[in-house]
């Protein structure tokens, strides 16, 4: 990643693994505040490449290499927090945010209630996650569903360089912890990013968006699986099917008013991730669609997933993740009521 | 016991604590710490890395010559396997590898060590560790194509699969450690041991805090076998603490010594009398094996963005094998003959290993749903059942 030099400006094409490094550049020159912290995130730039250049700019204080404890990285961040810091801790792959599950969801998800809101914490968790990389196990996991299910957390997933560059920015602003998980498969996907745009114009990091308008069926996704959405609605075409798509973004809190409007115009939903199907994300945007949209469907809603198994060894990640086969193959179920 | 590092070619100073088992927590907290390449730091040695043989008042063995041709012969096939499985990664054979070059004789040293009946717990680097325990060369590479996580049988071997979660193995070391108490199966010759290892950045998790809190308190016939390498990933040793690694033990109450990493001998030897003392009822030992990762952390790293190539070159003076193999010849244990012989066993090694990973077929995909559980599981059924469906509706269909 090439190293940016002077002020950040204009529109640019940028892969999303930049977009999430210059946000993170503009977060650190906005606020005094804004710490980094992670393993191997300061001088390497983080096995990704994510923070790269930022500590050299900014400083070992701002940027911290930490040692190798990811329930220090984040039980450090909750005392920083209360001091004053707004921390940006990086989980260097998902399997090892489970280290700090203890962190995260007992003590960094509860200190707000607990404290009758005397206390906040504005700490995000970056963590890279989604499979499809051939790596190895552990580096390829989908936890969104355990942080989901975490009162008192939020959790977003950007999917396109723009959302990268302005919802890490807006994961910093925010006064609750955020969970914020990066689709690392599309790392090297690239979009225009408006660098100079304020981030108070940005779209608001809470919200679902339809990114692509359809007739016949709608076809939910988020973060990694975004791709698999886009290619699905273009060979779906090409069969003369119209697929509107739909970008969650925001996991928790859930925005589905978008998505009960174009299934009340559609009448058909398959839902798409990586996680395992069992309690995933699919299965709460499939009850409340259906207590929301009961009259308007005309078929089950179908989920894609992941199955329920410990992820695979690589070789088999390809059966084991949604493609676009698997996506039009429940879109033709939909259509078999 | 020496105030003074001991330095290069001169007999190495007892370590600073560990060696006499009735004092186990005598290690002095404020002692400087000798971190960092620049000099040596205190710790057990036998050979020098100019291959001088040297005594050390509490780690003496008497090494047949068939033993020590046979340390010398592990250290180069291991090598070997490990540049042959580097460069099938490559080219394109295996997904990632995680070379041991440097280290191989912290592994083969403790790996000897071991008694058949003692249990290993490998990290990810451990391929000479598996070397030693009788594992095929070729176990490990099923997980590093991407084909298994791991498929070799722990108990045949007694050699745990690889963990790659970092320092949560040191725990279930522990526990099968608390397991062969229970057991009975201390205090004598023929009692059992387990050993774990892990590496200096696994030092800061939690989990290796606990798993020697436990293994303190349960007084676990366990060795803690650190293979401090210098660095985690990008950084280096300072990043996780300002002791040395070894001196943590006196902490949890129980001895820790440091030894040349590099020293086939030493290794040997201190890992050897902490595994007897912890079969023979003694309790665990920390061992911290000072050492370098010459390479890359693993294939997808680029080591040059966080170190110099001055310092990787010092420690190419300190090679665990060209020590072993001047000594060797000097001793007038080795000549030609032999080590062209070992040579000769490496290549042959070499090939099958190459030769077995080219010809590695892809899992089967119903592997997906295999041993989820080891009792009933009807929901992976379900989900093998409709995926075997929905993977015959593609035959004969042709491309979508
Ligand atoms: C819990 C956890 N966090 C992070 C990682 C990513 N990671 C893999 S290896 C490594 C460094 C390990 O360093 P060390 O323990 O010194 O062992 P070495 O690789 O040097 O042998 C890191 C951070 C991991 N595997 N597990």
């Amino acid at each position: 990643m090439a190293k940016q030099q002077g002020p950040l400006t204009g529109t640019q094409t940028l892969t999303i693994g930049k977009a999430l490094n210059l946000g993170l550049r503009r977060a650190l020159e906005d606020d005094p505040k804004v710490l980094l912290m992670g393993e191997d995130v300061g001088r390497l730039g983080g096995v990704f490449r994510i923070t790269d250049g930022l500590q050299k700019d900014f400083g070992e204080d701002r940027v911290l290499d930490s040692p190798l404890a990811e329930a220090g990285i984040v039980g450090t961040a909750i005392g920083l927090a209360m001091r004053g810091y707004r921390p940006v801790c990086e989980m260097q792959f998902d399997g090892f945010s489970y280290p700090a599950f203890d962190q995260v969801t007992n003590q960094l998800a509860k200190m707000h209630y607990r404290s009758r809101g005397r206390i906040t914490l504005p700490v995000v968790i970056r963590i890279p996650f989604g499979g499809g990389i051939g790596s190895v196990e552990h580096h390829s996991e989908s936890p969104e569903t355990y942080y989901m299910h975490t009162a008192g957390l939020k959790v977003v997933t950007p999917s396109t360089a723009v959302d990268a560059y302005f919802m890490i920015q807006q994961a910093i602003r925010s006064n609750d912890p955020v969970i914020f998980l990066e689709p690392k498969a599309r790392y090297y996907e690239k979009g225009e990013v408006d660098l100079d745009a304020p981030v108070t114009a940005a779209e608001p990091l809470h919200r679902s968006r339809v990114v692509r308008a359809g007739t016949d069926a709608t076809v939910v996704g988020y973060g990694p699986t975004m791709r698999v959405l886009r290619d699905s609605a273009d060979a779906a075409a090409e069969d003369g099917r119209s697929l509107e798509l739909v970008d969650l973004r925001t996991l928790s809190p859930l925005d589905l008013d978008p998505v009960y409007e174009s299934v009340k115009r559609t009448g058909r939903l398959v839902v798409v991730h990586e996680a395992p199907t069992n309690l995933g994300p699919a299965a709460e945007v499939a009850a409340r669609v259906q207590s929301e949209c009961f009259y308007s469907l005309e078929a089950p809603v179908q989920r894609v997933t992941g199955f329920d198994t410990p992820y695979p060894a690589s070789k088999l990640e390809e059966h084991f993740l949604p493609d676009l086969d698997r996506v039009l193959d429940a879109v033709d179920r939909t259509f078999s009521y | 016991m020496g105030d003074k590092p001991a330095t290069k070619g001169r007999p190495a100073t007892k370590a600073r604590s560990g060696a006499r088992r009735s004092r186990p927590a005598s290690t002095p907290a404020g002692e400087a710490a000798l971190q960092g390449s620049a000099q040596e730091p205190e710790f057990v040695q036998l050979l020098t890395p100019e291959g001088e043989r040297v005594e050390h008042p509490d780690y003496s063995v008497d090494f047949t010559d068939e033993q020590l041709q046979g340390l010398y012969r592990d250290l180069v096939i291991v090598r070997r396997l490990d540049l042959e499985s580097t460069a099938l990664q490559r080219q394109g054979h295996l997904a990632i590898w995680a070379s041991l070059e440097g280290q191989e004789a912290a592994q083969i040293g403790s790996g000897r060590a071991l008694r058949k009946q003692d249990m290993a717990f490998p990290t990810y680097r451990e391929h000479g560790v598996l070397w030693c325990r009788g594992v095929d060369p070729t176990a490990p590479h099923g997980l590093f194509r991407g084909n298994d996580h791991g498929d070799w049988d722990p108990a045949e071997h007694n050699a745990n699969l690889y963990t790659l979660v970092i320092g949560a193995q040191t725990l279930h070391a522990v526990g099968y450690a608390m397991g062969i108490n229970y057991d009975g199966k201390v205090g004598s010759d023929d009692g059992e041991a387990s050993i774990v290892y892990f590496g200096d950045g696994a030092s800061s998790q939690g989990d290796v805090h606990e798993a020697c809190v436990f293994a303190g308190v349960y007084h676990a016939p366990v060795v803690f076998f650190c293979q401090n390498n210098q660095y985690a990933i990008s950084e280096p040793v300072e990043r996780q603490t300002r002791t040395p690694i070894y001196q943590r033990a006196a902490g949890y109450g129980f001895p820790g010594v440091r030894v040349d990493g590099n020293d086939v001998l030493a290794c040997y030897a201190v890992a050897r009398h902490a595994l007897d003392a912890a079969r023979h009822g003694q309790g665990p030992t920390l061992i911290e094996a000072y050492t370098y990762r010459m390479g890359a952390h693993t294939t997808t790293d680029d080591p040059t963005r966080y170190r110099t190539g001055s310092e990787v070159e010092s420690w190419k003076q300190r090679d665990p094998i060209t020590r072993m193999r001047t000594y060797l010849a000097k001793a007038g244990i080795g000549d030609d003959d032999f080590f062209a012989s070992v040579d000769a066993d490496a290549d042959r090694i070499t090939g099958r290993l190459r030769e077995f990973v080219i010809g590695l077929p892809d899992p089967d995909p119903s592997r997906l749903f295999e041993h989820v559980y080891a009792e009933e599981s009807p929901l992976q059924d379900a989900e093998r059942a409709w995926f075997e469906q929905y993977q015959s509706s593609f035959v004969g269909e042709g491309a979508h």
